[in-house]
Parts: C-alpha cells; sequence; structure tokens
C-alpha cells in the first residue's frame, strides 16, 4: 500500500483551507476531498483550484466515495452541532476522525502528550482541544511530568482578528473544554483555562501564560529541563512556538511565558492560535500513517 | 450644568473594584459590615465578587480569600432595602457562575467585555435577560475607541437583551468632554427604555467631575466606591459625589452623613495603602492603562528592579486590554533581561 492516508476535510474555512495547505506539503497524508455546504463559497472554489474533489451538500455529497477513494483520515473544521453526525457517518466507514471542533466526543489529543497512545490503541475519533489548549498543554504536562501539579491555570491572549464567530458566540465551551483538558491531558488535579481577546492594530502574535502549582516544593532544575525540552517537541510541527520567559519559581508556582507564531500559510501569522490547532491536527493524522505503515497498528478492513 | 431633580442610581464598587485595591482579601465580616452600612445609608445597588468578577479566583488575578459564592452568601441575607450585582467577564467566568450568583439571590448581573469585543457576551448577557435579571452590558476601556464604535458595540449588548449599557472608563483617562460625546451618542441612538451607566476612576482626578458629565449627558446610573476604594487611584468617591449630587439638588436618594461615616469608620481604616493619584496611579490614566494593573507593576517593579512607571506606559504602548495581568510579569522580565539586571 502507499504510506500516505487519503484524506477529506469537512468546512473550507480559514481553518480548513490552512489544514489544506499544510497538508499539500505533508509526506504521510494526501488531501484529497474538501467538503462545504455553499457551492458558491469562497473556500470551496478555492479547494478546487487546488486540485480538491469537493462537495457542496455536506459530508453526503461524498460518502459513496469514500471507499472507492479509500479515504482513511477525515478532518472536520465544522461546529460541534454537526460533528457527532459527520464522525458516525464516516467512522461506520472505518475513517479515522480528526476532530477540531469543540465536540470532544473522543479523547483529547495533545501531540506531544498523548498521541503516540492514541495512535497505537487506533482511536477513531481524537479531539484537538481548542488553541488555547495546544499552546499551553504541554506546558503543563512538562511540569507534571517531573512531579505532582495540584492545579494547572492557563492564559491565552488572542487577537480580535484569529478568532471567528464560533467561538465568540461560544466562548464558555473555549474556556470549559481547555480547563478539563488542562486536567485530563495536562495531569493537573485541578485546571482552569482564561481566554483574552484583544484588539490592538497590528494584531498581535497570540501569547499564553501557563502557571503551574506543585505539590512539593519544585524541582527547579528538572522542570526547566522537561519545559526546555517539550518546547522543541512542539517546534517540531509548530516552528514558531517560542518560550520568552520562564521557567519562573515562586515558592510552588511555577510561571511559563509563551508565543506562537503561525506559518502564515492561509491565516496570517499573528494567528498562531489557528496555525497551532491546524498543525496539530495534521501531525496527528501523520502519526496515525506512520503507525499503519510500520504496521503496529491495521487500519479497519476495507472489502 | 443643571441636574436639579434628574434621578440618579448609585452603585457601589468597593466591594468588587475594591478588591483589587485589597488583593481581594476582604474577609466576609468587612463585607457584611461595609455592605450593611452602605444599605442603611440608602445605597440601592451593591456589587460583590472577585476584582475581576465571576470566576476571577485564580494565579493570574489573585486568589479571593473566599469565593464569590461565601462572599454572596454572606452579604445578601444581611441586607434589607439594597440590591446586590455581580460583574462577569466573559473568558473568566462563564454562566455557570451566572447561575450561581443568580441562585445566591443577585438580582443585576454585568457583563463585562474589551469595548469593541461585545460579540463575545451573548450567550451570558442572553441568559441573564432570560432569567429576568436586572441585565447590563459594560464596556470596558471606552477611551480607546470612538464613539460610534461604542455605539455599535452598545447595540449588539442591547440586541442581545441588555437593559442597561455602561460606558467604563477602565484606565481613568477620559476627561469630561469624552464623557459627555460617548453618553450623549448612546442617548440618542439607543432605544430611550435602554439605561445608562458610566464607571469611572480617579487616575486624573476626573471621576466626579466625569460622571456629572455622564449624568448630564443622560446616564442614569453611575458607578462609584464608598472612599474610593477601588482599583488604580480607586473609583468615583461615593460619599463627596453624594456631596456634590446633593448642593446640585439631584434626587439620589443617599444619606450623606450615613455614608461618609462608612467611608471614614470602615473603609479608610482597612484599606493596605492609600486610595491616591500617586506617580504610578496617575501613569495608569495618563497612558490609558487598565486601572488593577496598578498593584501588580508595583510588585513587578519591587521583583525585578524595572520602575512600575516604565512598564506601565510599555503597556500602554502595546494596546494592553483588561484582563492582561500576566503581561506584566512577563514584560518586566523581557525588560529586566535588556537592562542586564537579571
Amino acid at each position: 500500500m502507499s504510506k500516505k492516508l487519503k484524506a477529506v476535510i469537512i468546512g473550507p474555512g480559514n481553518i480548513g483551507t490552512d489544514l489544506l495547505m499544510k497538508m499539500q506539503r505533508s509526506e504521510w497524508v494526501e488531501p484529497v476531498w474538501m467538503v462545504g455546504i455553499d457551492p458558491e463559497s469562497e473556500g470551496l472554489k478555492r479547494a478546487k483550484e487546488m486540485g480538491m474533489k469537493i462537495s457542496s451538500t455536506g459530508i453526503e455529497g461524498m460518502l459513496d466515495q469514500v471507499i472507492k477513494d479509500d479515504i482513511r483520515v477525515a478532518f472536520d473544521a465544522t461546529s460541534a452541532y454537526v460533528h457527532a453526525e459527520n464522525s458516525r457517518k464516516l467512522n461506520e466507514l472505518g475513517v479515522i476522525m480528526v476532530d477540531l471542533t469543540p465536540a470532544a466526543i473522543g479523547p483529547f489529543c495533545v501531540p506531544p502528550v498523548n498521541l503516540k497512545k492514541h495512535a497505537s490503541q487506533l482511536e477513531m475519533n481524537v479531539n484537538m482541544v481548542t488553541c488555547g489548549g495546544q499552546a499551553t498543554i504541554p506546558m503543563v504536562a512538562a511540569v507534571s511530568q517531573v512531579q505532582d501539579v495540584e492545579y494547572g491555570e492557563i492564559v491565552a491572549t488572542v487577537s480580535s482578528r484569529s478568532i471567528g464567530p464560533g467561538t465568540r458566540q461560544n466562548i464558555d465551551e473555549f474556556t470549559r473544554t481547555t480547563a478539563g483538558a488542562v486536567e485530563a491531558v495536562g495531569g493537573a488535579d485541578r485546571g482552569k483555562a482564561i481566554i483574552i481577546v484583544n484588539p490592538a492594530e497590528p494584531p498581535l502574535m497570540m501569547r499564553d501564560t501557563v502557571h503551574c502549582l506543585t505539590k512539593e516544593k519544585p524541582d527547579q532544575a528538572a522542570i526547566t529541563a522537561s519545559v526546555h525540552n517539550m518546547v522543541k517537541e512542539v517546534q517540531k510541527y509548530v516552528p514558531g512556538y517560542k518560550l520568552v520567559n520562564g521557567p519562573i519559581f515562586d515558592g510552588n508556582k511555577v510561571s511559563v511565558f509563551m508565543e506562537v507564531e503561525g506559518l502564515g500559510d492561509f491565516l496570517p501569522k499573528y494567528a498562531g492560535n489557528l496555525d497551532i490547532m491546524t498543525a496539530a491536527g495534521l501531525r496527528t493524522a501523520e502519526m496515525f500513517a506512520e503507525e499503519a505503515y510500520n504496521g503496529t497498528i491495521t487500519l479497519p478492513e476495507r472489502g | 450644568m443643571d441636574l436639579t431633580g434628574k434621578k440618579v442610581t448609585l452603585h457601589d464598587m468597593s466591594l468588587r473594584d475594591g478588591m483589587h485595591a485589597k488583593r481581594h482579601q476582604l474577609s466576609l465580616e468587612q463585607m457584611v459590615a461595609i455592605s450593611t452600612g452602605l444599605d442603611d445609608a440608602g445605597i440601592p445597588l451593591i456589587e460583590v465578587t472577585h476584582g475581576d468578577g465571576l470566576g476571577g479566583s485564580s494565579l493570574n488575578y489573585g486568589f479571593p480569600a473566599h469565593t464569590d459564592e461565601e462572599y454572596l452568601n454572606a452579604v445578601i441575607p444581611k441586607i434589607k432595602n439594597a440590591k446586590v450585582s455581580a460583574l462577569l467577564l466573559p473568558g473568566i467566568g462563564t454562566v455557570d457562575h451566572l447561575k450561581m450568583a443568580r441562585d445566591c439571590g443577585v438580582s443585576t448581573i454585568r457583563v463585562a467585555t474589551h469595548c469593541t469585543e461585545a460579540d463575545v457576551s451573548e450567550q451570558h448577557i442572553g441568559m441573564a435577560a432570560k432569567m429576568d435579571m436586572d441585565t447590563v452590558g459594560f464596556l470596558m476601556m471606552a477611551h480607546m475607541v470612538s464613539a460610534e464604535k461604542i455605539l455599535e458595540q452598545a447595540k449588539l449588548m442591547e440586541s442581545y437583551g441588555a437593559n442597561c449599557i455602561y460606558c467604563t472608563d477602565s484606565a481613568g483617562y477620559m476627561l469630561p468632554d469624552e464623557v459627555s460625546e460617548k453618553i450623549g451618542l448612546l442617548r440618542s441612538e439607543l432605544n430611550p427604555n435602554t439605561e445608562l451607566g458610566f464607571h469611572g476612576h480617579h487616575n486624573m482626578g476626573m471621576a466626579i467631575a466625569n460622571s456629572l458629565a455622564a449624568v448630564d449627558a443622560g446616564a442614569n446610573r453611575i458607578d462609584g466606591s464608598v472612599a474610593g476604594l477601588g482599583a488604580g487611584a480607586g473609583n468615583t468617591p461615593l460619599e463627596v459625589f453624594v456631596a456634590v449630587l446633593d448642593r446640585m439638588h439631584a434626587n439620589h436618594g443617599v444619606d450623606l452623613y450615613k455614608i461618609m461615616d462608612v467611608a471614614e469608620d470602615l473603609v479608610v481604616p482597612l484599606m493596605d495603602q492609600p486610595i491616591r493619584v500617586d506617580r504610578d496611579a496617575l501613569t495608569l490614566g495618563y497612558a490609558g492603562v487598565y486601572s488593577s494593573f496598578l498593584l501588580f507593576a508595583q510588585r513587578a517593579e519591587a521583583k525585578y528592579g524595572i520602575q512600575a512607571r516604565d512598564i506601565l506606559v510599555e503597556l500602554g504602548c502595546r494596546g494592553t486590554v483588561g484582563g492582561q495581568e500576566d503581561m506584566i510579569e512577563d514584560l518586566a522580565l523581557t525588560m529586566a533581561k535588556e537592562k542586564g539586571l537579571i
């Protein structure tokens, strides 16, 4: 078999288009279909020009092509409301779902922390948490891998231009989902998430602050090494992930200050928050492809 | 200026904005003593929460001495006539906090966003309005944009269900003409039934003058704080404002001597530092920086040796908005590195 997994992207908006541009450079995933619901949408037209097969009637318009085109992985960049149905229908056909919506039906996936586990278990639906979660949870995990963290808190500051109407209408979903993943993936006993929207012009780069309270006195040398190591892991798929200051220690408090610059594919460089989502989503699918190619997992059988 | 007979609803901030000045450490007993004193003086509305609103309890803004729920449950049963409000900043607090506050007996919810980001408040304003609460849209850092932009954002909040809109001078930057222009435009363009409010800070010494300008331009709710206890150089000092309104024959319903006594006997003695226009607070107003950054910048000065004033001015240049307290230590570290101090 070819080593590349063939993919469908659902939702031709900013995220879907940025994902498509990144995927065209991937050694492991090949974009084939772009799915939307409006035949006149810019995103679908753009995808067609980029050589994609397109459906303008949702996934219904391409489900009968899934087997023929050997589609193995789907990326859902629509909304939590339609994700469940998309996932059910595609999973039934043996397609792995990478969920970029806040639906979170499947387990949270933050690549450098738990992707390997999900891939080796062939999880058929993984959720990419939130942009703030992707940017900060690796740092919480870097601390909790050294010693117990009783409380983890993240503050994500994003430029006003980089967050769309979906996030704005349901900003609580961001704070809840991110806080949940700070616990479930980051390894903190309790998690809290704060998001700040800043309208400055020119737009500011995504900024993230991570505070952890360790149970015992923090092992400064071990935590500092772990943080630097984790930054390198994230930089493998988000080169603009940067440690600005820290880790700073104050009693049992460990603080890390990050900046995330995007690659500037479809979204501008300041939108590191969107870039880290698409990069993490793609990295996830690539890991499944690598594991399948190496024979560690066996993709669902097809007649 | 003729305010004769004008009805002004005074809204006390000492137990919410004042929490910034107390690093969120007011005790339950202090809260109860001040709120019952204000109630007895005739203040109709009292705000009680963490300084950064419901859910503000955090390492970023400071852990409070008690939870919002504990404060609300301590204060509300002790109050006879006044109503209690709670602040909520979407992105920090959620509708779960809002429901908790309602269940504790909070009657007014104030949903606060940066002055250009009203559309993050739809679910919270919508929920509060649906629960028949007095629902306020609170546009912060209103000095940063034009009156037309404030109106556009106010209309969004009005459309979500807010029955009152605030023009909020979070940085204490505004001068009276700007207040008149912004409140005036809101008054002429919003639904006539929508109430208007003004929230001032005293960083440029303008809180009383600005509040008068707001009333004159059509605002009927004015935030203030007994003894000025609030972020930066504090809020509009309520006992002073009551005396001024008295002299102008406005209709405010507060007993001047009683509120003077709450200020002098209860609030001033518990201040950790004098609430005044010192050079750092003045810098907040002059540079247009969020008032609650004050103590964070002063702590960063003590820790990293960079003047608070320099940090605040740089935060202003970078266009920081309310809630970005984490930038203060981050920036102080960067400045200290550049100067070779660390």
